[in-house]
């Protein structure tokens, strides 16, 4: 089958929050939940950002300005679905059920304890692209099993240069596997801009190169994401088979607590950008409808800050239950004889440096 | 009982698990109407349908990858890469996908997988074909590395690999795929991974092998028996991760004598980690040093050198004499 490349943006609410195409058709509870949701990606990636300063936390990749692309890729899915990401995707996690302090364990250092196929979430992969052949196997796990579930693929535009993205989209393509790849174009990959990643015009034009089509949408645009991820997903779930979706962001932050974003980004660029904060088009948006004002937001941020608070002191409280014996029983499933004698003399060891 | 070769007894085990766990699918390069460039899954895509057995496109690492997302979700995968050298091109979802995401899950999804590939010298193959490539993967903490040297253990150990919750890397010796038959029970059996196996009893010496090495090793015993009168035991190692220390301890301390014989380059490989176990648990018992007849610290050659770089009968049989000297 032969798909045409894309040739434009697709947009339905405008940074000025108007509507210039059709919104899904979401309840008004559902909207102030996605609304509620990228505060809460925020004030968690800030919170994160300022935990790790303060050496409370391990090194964390801030997702602020990619709210929207997060929230619209996860809220379509339906129950049996999977997530399958890479690791600026904290909002889709919390969405599918992973809870705050799994993250925290996680980018806190700790070996995370509640992943697990019953979550439909794959850990977070931080080898770029690793992550699309496995989403792929599931796919086809779930075609195997003549199910009418889906998976969602997320991938950063840097990574989208990576062997393991291109065998997956050709494995996905050839096999019609129900796969959702959403690309979030945050248009820098650390320090290199995403013009040096590839000389196409969009990463969705692998899409029609690879038998599946291919979309670009503005990330910043929760409708938009939305609408093109919810279309893909009953393609897939029709057995109509895979497809790939560009959504065009800005990463306002640093790619990690590790570096420092002026050092390498024009910064007329953020500015540039500013204005087209997912956060603010869409609040704009509610506040038109009346679904919000400024005692409804503050009830939210209240409550969302509260929520964090919460999940932070569990995180810190639990920190010193993780002993070395768990590391040795997690190698696998049988701990062999050598391996157990590893783990006694390493508790020998410790006991005796204490 | 059948006599079958080792290409039929993997053959069998595959069809068998195939048979008895819908969760089971095969799937590679040329794996399904070709039946395997060896013909070991012949007759499987014939008899168990496109939907189970498969062939992919050209693409290794997604074959693992997509192998440890069907593990995620339950499924059994066994796929196969054609040439062990090919593995290369899918090293990191093998070491550090498939063999990590049990840790990395918090012990909460298993990789039950195993990974087919042929490898081995000697039946000159075309460049990178025949690499041992066994020692790398001894460091994918998480994997276990399982080699066959009969066509009773492949068949037996194939199906404990298929079985067992952890991946596997399971290592065929193209050299033995046809090389010689054995009665192998026709219905399930499983021989245990992690357990080394004494090939040949002896008393003097214990030389330690594995894959197409352990039949080149009794072969070599047979030699020094005859000339020398010595009892020359030889142990099969069978899973190169983990390694079976406690076989090679018995065997070397009842031995006093011991050499390791590998098909693959020397430094850092299965008999430098063989020796360091001697080494830690039975230095006491030794008269001798442990030597290793290895391949030299080079890459695998192009066909018309292979016969020369490869341990021989003769190099064997020498360092089993050298080692029983007084």
């Amino acid at each position: 089958m032969t798909f045409s490349l894309p040739t434009s943006i697709t947009q339905i609410l405008t940074p000025d929050g108007k509507l210039v195409g059709d919104p899904p058709e979401l309840p008004p509870e559902q909207l102030l939940e996605f609304y509620r949701w990228m505060v809460l990606g925020r004030i968690f990636s800030n919170r994160m950002v300022a935990l790790q300063r303060q050496g409370r936390m391990g090194t964390f990749a801030p997702l602020n300005g990619q709210e929207a692309a997060s929230v619209g890729l996860a809220a379509p899915m339906q129950d049996g679905d999977w997530l399958v990401g890479g690791y600026r995707e904290a909002i889709s996690f919390f969405m599918r059920g992973i809870p705050m302090v799994t993250l925290m364990e996680q980018w806190g250092g700790y070996i995370p304890i509640s992943y697990s196929p019953a979550t439909k979430v794959m850990p977070i992969q931080v080898v770029l692209a690793s992550q699309m052949p496995h989403a792929v196997g599931i796919a086809m796990a779930m075609q195997y099993k003549k199910e009418r579930n889906a998976v969602v693929a997320v991938i950063g535009d840097g990574a989208t240069s990576e062997g393991d993205f291109n065998e997956a989209l050709n494995f996905a393509g050839t096999f019609k596997a129900p796969l959702v790849t959403v690309v979030q174009n945050n248009g820098w990959a650390i320090s290199v801009p995403r013009e040096k990643q590839t000389a196409a015009e969009y990463i969705a034009h692998r899409g029609p190169a690879f038998g599946m089509p291919g979309y670009v949408v503005d990330g910043n645009d929760v409708f938009a994401v939305y609408s093109a991820v919810e279309q893909c997903l009953e393609r897939a779930r029709n057995g109509e088979g895979p497809s790939i979706i560009e959504v065009i962001t800005y990463r306002m932050g640093a790619h990690t607590t590790a570096d420092d974003p002026t050092k390498y980004r024009p910064s007329d660029e953020l500015a540039e950008w500013k204005p087209k904060d997912p956060i603010t088009r869409y609040t704009s948006y509610l506040r038109t409808l009346g679904l919000l004002d400024d005692a409804k937001a503050a009830d939210i941020e209240a409550e969302v800050r509260a929520e964090l608070q919460i999940a932070v002191e569990r995180y810190e409280a639990e920190r010193p239950a993780q002993r070395v014996e768990k590391y040795f029983d997690l190698v696998y499933n049988d701990t062999p004889p050598q391996l157990a004698r590893q783990r006694d003399e390493l508790i020998r060891a410790l006991n005796r440096e204490q | 009982m059948p006599k079958w070769t080792m290409v039929k007894a993997i053959n069998n085990a595959l069809d068998l698990k195939l048979a008895q766990d819908p969760n089971v699918l095969i799937f590679g390069e040329d794996v399904g109407k070709n039946g395997g460039v060896f013909r070991v899954t012949d007759g499987l895509q014939a008899k168990f349908g496109e939907e189970r057995v498969f062939d992919t496109p050209l693409a290794e690492s997604a074959i693992i990858g997509s192998a440890v997302g069907m593990a995620t979700y339950g499924l059994r995968p066994v796929p196969e890469i054609q040439f062990a050298g090919f593995t290369y091109l899918a090293f990191h979802q093998i070491v550090a996908q498939a063999a990590r995401l049990h840790f990395r899950s918090g012990g909460t999804i298993d990789m039950a997988m195993v990974i087919r590939a042929p490898f081995g010298g000697g039946v000159r193959t075309p460049e990178l074909h025949a690499d041992s490539v066994e020692a790398l993967y001894m460091q994918a903490q998480g994997l276990k590395v399982v080699i066959p040297a009969t066509p009773y253990d492949a068949k037996g150990l194939l199906i404990a690999a298929i079985e067992d919750p952890d991946p596997v890397l399971f290592l065929e010796h193209m050299k033995l795929y046809r090389s010689f038959r054995q009665e192998v029970p026709a219905e399930h059996y499983t021989v245990p991974i992690g357990k080394a196996a004494i090939a040949r009893e002896g008393s003097d010496i214990s030389v330690i092998a594995y894959g197409a090495m352990v039949q080149a090793s009794v072969k070599a015993a047979e030699m020094v028996e005859q000339k020398l009168g010595a009892s020359v035991e030889v142990l099969d190692l069978r899973t190169i991760a983990p390694l079976d220390e406690e076989a090679i301890v018995n065997s070397v301390s009842k031995t006093g004598r011991a050499i390791v014989v590998q098909e693959g380059p020397r430094a850092g490989g299965v008999a430098a980690e063989v020796i360091a176990v001697i080494n830690e648990q039975a230095l006491y018992s030794l008269y001798k040093p442990v030597l290793r007849v290895t391949s030299p610290d080079g890459p695998y050659p192009f066909t018309v050198m292979e016969d020369d770089i490869l341990p021989s009968l003769d190099r064997i049989a020498a360092a089993i004499e050298t080692t029983l000297e007084p």
